[in-house]
């Protein structure tokens, strides 16, 4: 929170510079605009219902996860029903269970639970809340290669899945940390 | 062939890595005690500890336990906590069908591996998983806390 102004007033002048050529790509009003589609990403069941408080959610209607599943100390669970005990390193049952490697909950401090569109941009530009990621080319890298990030562009059984393909996301999310990651008003 | 070690012992199994290692269980191995109940990681009673953490076989792959301790509910009660449980469910006469006991036991071993004197919310968070169709949850509480040698909170 202290350090946003001084990081906010350096998005929004380096936004500022590079505004119109952004703008005329994405159709965008504001700088801002560009987390349009990032958000359109990220809080799509998908990503949002394990960016969660005190319990994850499941399906796309973000329903509280079955059998009272909890984050627990670390975002793995509680002390004997984590996430492990029946995530694996691959989707099974034919694809009904998920899983991928180190199945869990995003850090607390990355929960994106009841923050509008306006929130969770300012969380993810904020090394406190956004694992420490010091600028748009970790969060990209983030987004990039973390396996349960991927999962969501393959979830299996015939789950729904982001708004677009992984690649244009990557696109998007390059636009947007560009132009200094502007967040929208 | 996949080396496993279950309950202390070394074990060989000719199967696919990809087999759940509840069939391994109980169709390679004799392990019977282990029951396939959903086949979705829904409801428990396939409940084998993996480093003794709760895990449901039933979608665990066996090459997934390779390297890791497996027990069962064949070898609980050779565990001073798993023998504990085994007698407080014996004395309350928790089960009804029994179906999910197996699990339940499991899982309850675990949770007092873990936290000696649980409390309610404790139990809840533990033993959540695993579903009791008879409705045994009372009992399944009421043994947990004994075994703790605790009265319980409700």
């Amino acid at each position: 929170m202290i350090a946003r102004p001084a990081s906010l007033a350096l998005a929004l002048a380096t936004a500022v510079g590079m505004a119109p050529a952004h703008g005329a790509a994405g159709g965008a009003a504001s700088p801002g605009a560009l987390f349009d589609p990032v958000a359109r990403v990220v809080m799509s069941p998908r990503c949002i219902n394990c960016h969660q408080a005190e319990a994850p959610r499941q399906k796309d209607a973000g329903v509280l996860h079955a059998q009272q599943v909890v984050r627990g100390k670390d975002g793995h669970g509680s002390a004997v029903l984590q996430c492990a005990a029946c995530h694996q390193a691959t989707n099974t049952a034919q694809g009904k269970v998920p899983g991928a490697p180190n199945w869990h909950l995003a850090p607390l401090s990355m929960r994106w639970q009841d923050l509008d569109k306006k929130g969770v941009c300012e969380q993810m530009r904020d090394p406190k809340r956004n694992g420490n990621r010091k600028g748009g080319t970790q969060v990209i890298e983030h987004m990039t290669s973390d396996p349960l990030v991927l999962w969501a562009w393959n979830p299996g059984n015939n789950r729904t899945r982001p708004p677009m393909s992984h690649q244009e996301f990557l696109k998007v999310l390059e636009q947007w940390a560009e132009a200094g990651m502007p967040c929208p008003p | 062939m996949i080396s496993l070690n279950i309950n202390g012992k070394a074990a060989q199994v000719d199967a696919d890595p990809d087999t759940p290692l509840l069939w391994v269980l109980r169709d390679l191995l004799d392990l019977s005690g282990t029951k396939f109940g959903c086949g979705m990681a829904l409801c428990g009673a396939c409940t084998v500890h993996i480093d003794g953490q709760p895990t449901r076989s039933c979608v665990m792959p066996v090459s997934g336990a390779v390297g890791k301790r497996i027990a069962t509910i064949e070898a609980i009660g050779d565990t001073p906590v798993g023998k504990r449980v085994q007698q407080a469910w014996a004395e309350i006469d928790v089960p009804q069908c029994g179906y999910c006991q197996s699990g339940q036991i499991m899982a309850a071993t675990a949770l007092l591996r873990e936290i000696p004197k649980p409390t309610d919310k404790d139990i809840d968070q533990a033993m959540s998983g695993n579903i009791c169709r008879c409705g045994t949850y009372p009992r399944i509480r009421m043994a947990i806390h004994k075994a703790a040698g605790q009265r319980g909170e409700s």
